[in-house]
């Protein structure tokens, strides 16, 4: 499912977070935002998920205006930086979450549920770990975790806040890679927030750069390593 | 590192820890033990014989009466306040936090005079409570306003901290994964806050059925209506009824020690999780 954003803004206090931000993302396409703390890519991400209201502007899921949905009811899945896993469920009952609050009549089986979860624990690689408690595995499970849990309710949208700022390089890599391989495998629509450009550049289909509350340039890597649209990603990347 | 530079030599060590089991000895311990050796000094039969009283009686009812109301009212705003407080930025927020531990620094005499003079005789509310026939000041709702505005504080205490450190994300989490509110507050942070949330619950109870400053200004003291169990203390003790006294008393003394040993058992019965969430 695409992602229209149209003129989006939002002010925090005084200083503007997001000043008339139009992007536009096609389905199942992975995108990275990028830019220096402060630029507005966090809050852009969480207009996405619903968890910051937009004082202007509209955001649109396929045809459909989200706007004004609460979060609740966006149908996304949202991964934080410090996973914020529930600490008193276990592993298979923060990924079984997002099911168990279901209305009854939509809500899949207990059996279904168990089903689906082993199947996700099996997809993040984590076969077995069911019963643990998020206290109990290394900061890279958890974020494994956190994706099983945000991939639950099958979402056509996924959205990563910093999914990897909180774990060093070793297993940043390893779950770089299985990120990616579970974005073909899904065909989800993902965007992911990183003030890393090695890591936007190596991971992203696109990258939309952000400087203070502006998209300064979208486009490929490679489009933009060889044509910075502007001399701050020129600055921003020769870095 | 740290601990070797804290160890203080022996000789310190030991005169620190003599220093306070003496105070904790005569400070606390004595006084409880005088409440119950006083209590039980002409036998368990007297003891029995105070406490089954009518009037002691109806004094336990009452107690037990405006705790039970008084007790979940204030378990309610205090989760309510610690939610807005922790969760959510908004204009005057300090100036709540402020307010809500304004009953700690008020003596509860004046905390009573309050509503003696809003909902007394001639207070300002006192005619027309009048022509309406409902009396607030020496009956039951003068107490539980009271009993109230005095433990308003603690269990919203209890929680701020605890819920502002803990921040919003696994809310937001429950959020993005479909939950409404009122489950989000059910599954999520309901349970993050439980252990928080009774041992503000325990104290408010303690207090609100120990209260006596502005309990006695609103009650009027009327033997078998209106007397709380520290306020029937209070009757008999001026009485010379020492031995009864003392015995009631020791019913409030068995409830601190009671709130002691329910906090130690849970902190015990959950230490694995406690353990596990650090």
């Amino acid at each position: 499912m695409g992602i229209k954003i149209e003129r989006v803004s939002k002010r925090f206090s005084d200083y503007p977070a997001l000043d008339g931000v139009s992007l536009e993302i096609a389905g199942g396409e992975f995108v990275a935002l990028l830019g220096p703390s402060g630029s507005g890519k966090t809050t852009l991400l969480r207009i996405l998920a619903g968890l910051e209201i937009p004082e202007s502007g509209r955001v649109f899921f396929g045809d459909r205006d989200v706007t004004d949905t609460p979060a609740a009811k966006r149908g996304i899945g949202f991964v934080f930086q410090h996973y914020a896993l529930f600490g008193h469920m276990t592993v298979a009952q923060n990924i079984a979450f997002g099911l168990s609050v279901m209305p009854r009549r939509q809500r899949p089986s207990t059996s279904e549920i168990k089903r689906r979860v082993e199947h996700l624990l099996g997809l993040v690689q984590l076969p077995g770990l069911g019963e643990r408690y998020p206290s109990q595995l290394s900061g890279g499970q958890r974020q494994r975790v956190a994706l099983a849990r945000a991939l639950a309710r099958e979402p056509e949208i996924l959205l990563l806040d910093e999914p990897f700022g909180a774990l060093d390089a070793k297993v940043r890599r390893e779950l770089r890679g299985a990120l990616r391989t579970i974005h073909e495998e899904l065909g989800v629509t993902s965007v992911f927030v990183t003030h890393d450009q090695e890591e936007a550049f190596a991971l992203a289909d696109r990258v939309a750069i952000l400087n203070a509350g502006r998209i300064e340039q979208f486009a490929t890597a490679g489009a933009i390593k060889v044509h910075p649209a502007t001399d701050f990603v020129r600055e921003f990347i020769t870095e | 590192m740290r601990a070797a530079a804290l160890r203080a030599p022996l000789g310190t060590r030991a005169v620190l820890m003599l220093v306070a089991l003496t105070y904790v000895g005569v400070m606390l311990l004595l006084p409880l033990g005088a409440v119950l050796f006083e209590a039980l000094r002409k036998g368990i039969g007297l003891w029995w014989a105070a406490i089954s009283d009518p009037d002691a009686r109806s004094a336990i009812r009452l107690t037990l009466i405006v705790a039970a109301i008084s007790v979940p009212l204030n378990t309610v705003f205090g989760v309510a306040a610690a939610w807005a407080i922790s969760k959510y930025n908004f204009a005057g927020k300090g100036l709540l936090v402020a307010l809500i531990e304004l009953p700690f620094s008020v003596s509860p005499v004046v905390s009573g005079l309050v509503f003696v003079m809003l909902f007394g005789a001639n207070g300002w509310f006192g005619p027309w409570l009048e022509d309406q026939d409902i009396q607030i000041v020496f009956a039951l709702p003068g107490l539980v306003l009271a009993t109230v505005f005095v433990t308003f504080p603690y269990v919203a205490r209890q929680l701020i901290p605890l819920m502002t450190v803990q921040g919003r994300a696994e809310e937001e989490a429950a959020l993005t994964l479909g939950a409404s509110g009122w489950r989000t507050f059910l599954r999520v942070t309901l349970p993050n806050i439980r252990f928080g949330l009774l041992y503000g619950v325990l104290l408010c109870n303690a207090r609100a059925m120990g209260e006596f400053g502005a309990v006695s200004v609103v009650s009027g003291h009327i033997r078998g209506e209106t007397n709380t169990m520290p306020l029937h203390v209070e009757v008999l003790y001026n009485d010379y009824n020492f031995v009864a006294a003392f015995s009631v008393a020791s019913l409030l003394a068995l409830l601190a020690l009671v709130t002691l040993a329910l906090k130690s058992a849970l902190e015990w019965r959950y230490r694995a999780e406690l353990e596990a969430r650090r």
